[in-house]
């Protein structure tokens, strides 16, 4: 439940990510940044404001809706995330199913895991119900490191959060710090976004489906299940 | 599945409710303590309404960010908006010698004052950061007198809710809620880094809000109007920004 609120969210957060990117598509590091200062780098995309010299044609401002949207969606994500983190802290779902088993908190065994997917060997049968040593340390990145970062890059541009909170900006290294790392974090968050899909999809869509909307797993014929 | 027993369907009949009336409470507490904002209508009211509210709750004193004389962006970037009409090429050719700034609304004394009026009120400064929606940023000086020095002359009434203020340019006007109107921090400003604020900057009077995104501190200011409520003003929904589609509350 709170994983498709999320993905519902994490998608709005995107499109409304990029179209706010669109209307400056230029980044810089440090406090201040504008077009009258070097950029730390500039994504070579049409810009939705005449002000930035991109080269080419302008495109309409959707900022409004989409800056509504993006905030709206960031506490749909928020509030998600409690909900899960509370209930996983409650049920052990973060000890149990999360956290590598003993044996497999060493290097020799995230490689194995590794080496098997490159050979495209099917996994055990275990693995149809748990996850392995890669999945884990992927999920909990994302969870305890990604969607954190995420957070905290995104409050660091608020100008009201800062006068509350001026280390949440100054610990970045100021505002436009704030800023590239905020798209960096989401970068890799989409990242993360495509490699489960494409790994959920070469385990078998519909078997994976019916066992993350339903919550039970089936052990189909060919055992190919990797998400 | 296992079919529901009694007892957890009348523990979740209960915990609906409790959580009905637990929503429909803090509706009115918020109501009450001025934590919905004036846009709080349509599909993206309940977001907005949680951030306005969420950050009210954490900001209604903290200062926005100082930084030192050395810090003072360079080139500044001014995001220039044509001088807006030919009424403002008049102010602007006589050297603004009869720009006012009317003071109206709730309010024992209403206004009109110049800018030497202005400027005989308390001055101060603050080198602050002019935060862009789009993501750009600059630093500057600002000099001015706190907007709450004018609202002292001019005597605030009691049920004052709203501070709204409007540009020469027909098409740009704001307001801020009482918080953000009595902060120290939020400036009719006149001067920028320590000279006459520039027109591109928003000479000769600018609003500066900056605990708030650049779009509330609207340029060329005329007039201040305080109210205990928006909806009379445009379509009700606080000020300009949320007509075309932004937030009214610019905190984020």
């Amino acid at each position: 439940m709170t994983h498709w609120i999320t993905v519902i969210a994490f998608f709005a957060l995107l499109i409304s990510g990029v179209e706010i990117v669109i209307s400056h598509p230029r980044f810089y590091w440090g406090e201040v940044g504008n077009v009258n200062t070097a950029p730390l780098f500039t994504l070579h995309i049409p810009s939705s404001r005449d002000t930035v010299p991109t080269g080419y044609a302008v495109l309409p401002d959707q900022n409004g809706w989409s800056r509504y949207l993006h905030f709206q969606a960031a506490w749909a994500a928020v509030l998600t995330g409690l909900v899960y983190a509370i209930s996983s802290l409650w049920t052990g779902h973060f000890r149990q199913d999360l956290f590598p088993t003993p044996p497999d908190r060493t290097w020799r065994a995230f490689w194995e895991v590794i080496a098997r997917y490159l050979r495209r060997a099917p996994p055990d049968e275990a693995e149809a119900h748990s996850y392995n040593v890669v999945q884990r340390t992927a999920y909990l990145s994302v969870i305890f490191v990604l969607f954190p970062l995420v957070i905290w890059t995104g409050l660091a541009m608020s100008p009201a959060f800062d006068s509350a909170v001026p280390a949440a900006v100054n610990l970045l290294g100021g505002r436009q710090s704030a800023r590239t790392l905020h798209f960096f974090v989401s970068g890799l968050l989409l990242l993360f976004l495509i490699v489960h899909v494409t790994m959920v999809v070469l385990a078998g869509f519909r078997s994976r489906m019916r066992a993350m909307i339903t919550g039970r797993a089936t052990v189909p014929e060919r055992a190919l299940e990797r998400t | 599945m296992k079919p529901i027993s009694r007892r957890k369907l009348m523990t979740g009949g209960l915990a609906a409710t409790a959580g009905v009336a637990g929503l429909a409470a803090a509706a009115r507490m918020a109501e009450r303590y001025g934590l919905i904002p004036p846009d709080h209508g349509g599909i993206y009211g309940p977001g907005e309404t949680l951030t306005y509210a969420a950050q009210r709750l954490l900001t209604t004193h903290s200062l926005a960010r100082e930084f030192s004389r050395s810090m003072i962006s360079k080139s500044p970037f001014a995001n220039e908006t044509p001088p807006p009409n030919d009424s403002f090429k008049r102010h602007q050719a006589s050297g603004f010698s009869d720009w006012r700034l009317s003071v109206d609304g709730m309010v024992a004394r209403p206004a009109s004052l110049s800018l030497s009026d202005l400027k005989s009120l308390p001055v101060r400064s603050q080198i602050t950061e002019v935060v862009c929606e789009e993501g750009w940023s600059y630093i500057a000086e600002w000099i001015g007198t706190p907007l709450v020095e004018v609202l002292n002359v001019a005597g605030l009434l009691p049920q004052a809710r709203y501070v709204a203020y409007f540009s020469i340019d027909k098409d740009w006007w704001e307001s801020v809620d009482m918080a953000d109107a009595l902060h120290p921090q939020t400036f009719l400003s006149y001067g920028m880094n320590d000279g006459d604020l520039p027109v591109s900057f928003g000479g000769p009077l600018r609003m500066r809000v900056p605990r708030q995104l650049g779009y509330k501190s609207v340029k060329y200011i005329t007039r201040l109007t305080v109210t205990d409520s928006m909806k009379s003003f445009g379509k009700g929904l606080g000020s300009a920004e949320p007509e075309a589609g932004y937030a009214w509350y610019a905190g984020i």
